[in-house]
């Protein structure tokens, strides 16, 4: 049964539509992430399942159960906001077993699950404080914990690693995605950052302009982007686009990159062949092009200008042109080619991807 | 405190000596200006009559009468009733601490409601209570005479009550609906998750972060209605007047033969409530109208 549905919903402020149709399926125990650039509709969608706001049409079930006309409050979920909203007035105490309170669980009950929920995320030291007491990271494990003791049939995450400094954010990320594992729950996790996305999910909605651009698990969306904007979207850099031409090759196809004396041919892998004779546009993602020896046996090797080269310590960005068009390069950290100087790459044809010029959809 | 501590107040320091002199003469004149009146009433108030009638209006009291006060408050008469101001200052409690008092949660209710319930039309119906706000006094006479006569009020302290009540809550919504537009949605979504409902989330999380304005509405409506008069004068008589009708009784009770000493002893005694509200909560008000909800 799946956990949560969503059918065609749409939603409209105005005249502008902000959701256009979305339905998803989310599985029992499922961490889906939806990802997007801001004013995707992706909150939106996530307030509209939390029942915080009503769609304009399409239905909303959770549980096998349609909640269109069910407060938030009887939908069974508890959400995590980027804000924290923590109840200022209110101890962390006070503020987890609110929820049992307005539901009048009995009291024994709610220091049972108090207990349990601060044993999990070692808050205990801090039941007694106002939220104003709090580090960023406390307050997002309190409002963690107020979501946890309801245990809920659905957690809703309104980004809620936004606001914490890096370091912070990297270990509440593993922290949540551990809490995932441990306890099972389905989880639906609103983020613009594909970081996040990648290393949470064991699926990704990717969003734009108020559609579902893809729903995949994360190394569908990564290495098989359904279209260019989840191509460009995600992966940082972000995956190298080439207007190609696809042609019959003596053993294949190839692709050719550029014109006059700067055009490249690259071998394709035989499932490009279908597509021979077309103009498309060629993915190819920044590690996928490498120093000369990284691809041993199947890397293609090419000479190709440097415009400029970016040690970040664990690995060297390089700034290319194939073909006249720019490119960028995850290298060895060690190789720091120069400005100006031309030097040897091998290109991991096996993971390109092709896609319509027009409409951006995945061709191969 | 001196001009000198005063970037502390966020004016800037003023550096010529000149300029800051003349400041100063011009600070203290106008403050002279406004405690002249203050200051006569307060010399003629320890006057007794005949001294005042035999000197001047002005002047330093030779000998302390004390007992102007206590005859303003328990025995001066007041239209042919010589109780002093003490009933008249009662009645004047009876209507301004539950006026206030009312105006006050309703217009945190309505505030609140505004704010942060978002319900079609808020804006609408905002717009509509604070035209209140606008709204001469004198226009509202008439309806209210209508109204009062039609529920069976005309001439009673409760009718006061409501007048102050209802206009009261232009102010109060309009002070709490701007307060309360700081605190997060996300606080009132996150109680909606857990269960709360409108009043709950009100008495929870809204009231406790409320103080502040709390208090600026609630001294900004105890002096006002306090103070008013022209209700108290149109809709009530005799025993039923507010301090403020009263001492304009008084004044006619004495044409013949002036009572200034006395008059002025009602006067100061008439002004006591809101005089100490302002002393007690005068900088409360100044931090509350600058502070939003949740730091």
């Amino acid at each position: 049964m799946a956990a949560l549905a969503i059918r065609d919903v749409r939603k409209r402020f105005g005249t502008t539509e902000v959701l256009k149709g979305v339905g998803l399926e989310i599985e029992n125990g499922e961490f889906t992430v939806i990802v997007g650039p801001s004013g995707c509709g992706k909150s939106t969608l996530l307030n509209i399942i939390a029942g915080l706001e009503k769609p304009t049409s399409g239905t909303v079930e959770i549980g096998g159960r349609i909640v269109n006309d069910v407060a938030p409050k009887d939908r069974d979920i508890a959400m995590v906001f980027q804000s924290y909203a923590l109840y200022p007035s209110m101890t962390v105490r006070q503020n987890i077993v609110f929820g049992m309170e307005c539901r009048n669980v009995p009291k024994p009950q709610r220091a049972e699950a108090l207990a349990r929920v601060a044993r999990l995320l070692q808050i205990e030291p801090l039941l007694d404080r106002k939220p104003a007491q709090l580090s960023g990271g406390q307050r997002q494990r309190v409002a963690m914990g107020r979501a946890l003791v309801r245990d809920p049939l659905l957690f809703l995450f309104d980004e809620p690693l936004s606001n914490l400094d890096a370091k912070l954010r990297v270990e509440m990320r593993m922290e949540i995605k551990q809490l995932h594992q441990r306890i099972g729950s389905t989880m639906v996790y609103v983020t613009h950052d594909q970081i996040e996305a990648m290393t949470m999910a064991t699926r990704i909605a990717v969003m734009h302009q108020g559609e579902v651009q893809q729903f995949a698990d994360p190394d569908t969306v990564y290495n098989r982007p359904a279209n260019l904007f989840v191509a460009g979207f995600m992966g940082a850099p972000p995956m190298n686009i080439f207007p190609a031409r696809v042609e019959a090759a003596p053993n294949g196809v190839q692709a050719i990159i550029g014109q006059g004396e700067d055009a490249v041919a690259l071998a394709l892998p035989d499932a490009c062949a279908p597509h021979t004779g077309r103009t498309v546009m060629l993915g190819l993602r920044p590690e996928c092009i490498a120093e000369e020896h990284r691809h041993a046996g199947h890397g293609l090797v090419l000479e190709a200008p440097v415009e400029m080269s970016e040690p970040t310590g664990a690995e060297t960005i390089v700034v290319l042109r194939i073909g006249g068009e720019r490119a960028l390069a995850r290298v060895a950290p060690d190789m720091r080619p120069g400005t100006g100087s031309r030097a040897r790459f091998s290109l991991d044809m096996r993971r390109v991807c092709l896609f319509n010029p027009g409409t951006g959809m995945l061709l191969a | 405190m001196g001009l000198g501590s005063s970037t502390a107040n966020g004016v800037p320091p003023v550096r010529n000596a000149p300029a800051r002199l003349l400041l100063h003469a011009i600070a203290m004149l106008l403050a002279a200006a406004y405690l002249v009146p203050l200051v006569v009433v307060l010399l003629n108030s320890v006057r007794s009559a005949e001294e005042i009638a035999q000197t001047s209006m002005i002047g330093w009291p030779l000998a302390w009468a004390w007992g102007n006060y206590a005859r303003a408050w328990s025995d001066f008469c007041i239209a042919q009733t010589c109780t002093g101001i003490q009933p008249y200052m009662m009645n004047s409690a009876l209507v301004t601490v539950p006026a206030t008092i009312l105006s006050t949660l309703l217009g945190a209710v309505a505030g609140y409601a505004i704010s942060l319930w978002r319900f079609p039309g808020h804006a609408w119906i905002f717009g509509l209570v604070t035209l209140g706000v606008f709204l001469p006094e004198q226009m509202r006479l008439i309806p209210w005479t209508i109204v009062l006569r039609d529920v069976g009020l005309t001439n009673t302290l409760t009718g006061l009550v409501l007048i102050h009540t209802i206009q009261g809550l232009s102010f109060t919504t309009l002070f709490c609906r701007n307060y309360y537009l700081s605190i997060p949605q996300d606080l009132i979504k996150a109680a909606k998750i857990d269960g709360a409902g409108f009043f709950r989330i009100f008495a929870r999380i809204v009231l406790p972060l409320s103080p502040p304005i709390l208090i600026v509405s609630t001294i900004w409506q105890f002096t006002g209605i306090w103070n008013e008069f022209l209700y108290g004068v149109t809709f009530t008589t005799g025993t039923q007047q507010p301090i403020t009708a009263a001492l304009i009784a008084l004044t006619a009770a004495v044409a013949d033969a002036p009572q200034y000493g006395v008059q002025s002893a009602a006067v100061v005694l008439a002004a006591l409530p809101t005089l100490l509200v302002y002393l007690f909560g005068g900088r409360y008000f100044v931090r509350g109208l600058t502070a939003g909800a949740v730091k």
